[in-house]
């Protein structure tokens, strides 16, 4: 079985230099990390002073936002995720990886997938607010330039999963 | 000679402009989506398959990732091609860091995905990332629409920049070699469980 079914994935080891220098090369050139989370906080600033103009002027964080950004989605971090589409999308199209599916333990229903994917997303995205960044954004690019919230941003995220795999043991093996 | 000390990073030293910046972001960003991708980081499977003790690639592509990074740094900085005093250096609020963290692991370990692997997982077609992503929204806007309420919480405890060799008191090398040990010793973990949990490959 391991034989037929071997990995068709980067040994992890050349997968993790090489992300390594993806990092390296955005510090160079641009004096910080790699991210996510902000990119879509980019994208929904911007659909609310599209959307609800008056609102966005007269509430706390989006009057801030605009005040230190001149155009939100101009920014370093949504250009960046539109590259993070383009090269996962041909890495997979190398693989021949490319198909539409709702990954899941065959224990669970896909119903049941989407409903815990859409409310993990909606924690990872609120606690990638309050935590300042994402696993990349925070963990991964702070603990290269040695932050020390990035390591505890780290720790705390791989520890509380950790903490609780028991408890959603169902829904991955 | 061509050398200049201290070059990068470039934009801060105007050797590239504020337009060309992007335009490298988005070269960065297709490097970045395909090692991600090319690694196995679009299956929530085998994401999740790291709390498991099955499958620890995360593990070690993460901590691989993060000393490459690191030690290319220092290197740069020892030949004077790159001052680290102009590199973004994550703030520490120490509450947030940490209740932002805690939230962040319950949402891993709920959705497979982290927001950058979510993103990776999209581009080769993975419904249930859309799933991921729509929620991920739906969290930022809770936050965004109710900033005034976690303001107090999103500011407290705030340390400046503190790195984590200037917290022990100890040279910049030294804690990075520190690391590098420490990384070693749980990639030799990490590859004991893969033996001890055998899975079949996602």
């Amino acid at each position: 079985m391991s034989e037929v079914k071997k990995t068709k994935y980067f040994n992890p080891y050349i997968g993790g230099v090489l992300l390594g220098l993806v990092l390296l090369a955005a510090n160079f050139v641009s004096g910080r990390g790699l991210g996510a989370s902000g990119a879509i906080k980019s994208a929904v600033v911007s659909t609310v002073n599209t959307v609800a103009p008056s609102h966005a002027e007269n509430s706390a964080f989006y009057k801030n936002y605009n005040e230190t950004h001149e155009n939100p989605m101009k920014s370093w971090l949504v250009f960046q995720m539109m590259g993070v589409l383009v090269g996962g999308f041909l890495s997979g199209a190398f693989a021949k990886r490319l198909k539409f599916k709702v990954e899941r333990s065959p224990k669970i229903t896909s119903k049941r997938r989407i409903i815990f994917a859409i409310l993990g997303g909606m924690f990872f995205g609120f606690g990638s607010q309050l935590g300042r960044g994402c696993t990349s954004g925070s963990a991964l690019s702070g603990m290269a330039v040695l932050s020390v919230g990035g390591f505890l941003t780290m720790a705390c995220i791989f520890g509380t999963a950790f903490a609780l795999a028991y408890f959603f043991r169902k829904n991955w093996i | 000679m061509y050398k200049q000390i201290d070059m990068a990073p470039l934009i801060v030293n105007e050797i590239i402009s504020p337009d060309t910046n992007l335009f490298i972001a988005f070269l960065i960003g297709i490097g970045f989506g395909f090692v991600l991708e090319g690694s196995g980081f679009s299956s929530s499977r085998k994401l999740a398959g790291m709390f498991y003790g099955y499958d620890t690639t995360v593990l070690k592509v993460f901590f691989t990732a993060a000393i490459t990074a690191m030690v290319g740094m220092l290197f740069f900085s020892l030949f004077g091609w790159m001052d680290l005093d102009f590199v973004y250096i994550n703030p520490t609020y120490i509450t947030s860091a940490i209740v932002g963290g805690v939230v962040m692991g319950i949402g891993f370990i709920m959705g497979g995905f982290c927001p950058g692997t979510a993103f990776c997982a999209i581009s080769i077609g993975k419904l249930d990332a859309l799933a991921f992503i729509g929620g991920l929204t739906l969290g930022i806007v809770f936050f965004t629409e109710g900033y005034p309420l976690f303001e107090e919480m999103y500011k407290a405890n705030y340390l400046g920049t503190p790195t984590m060799n200037e917290l022990l008191d100890i040279p910049r090398g030294v804690f990075a070699l520190g690391l590098i040990l420490m990384a070693f010793a749980m990639f030799w973990v990490g590859e004991w469980a893969e033996k001890k949990f055998p899975r079949e490959e996602y």
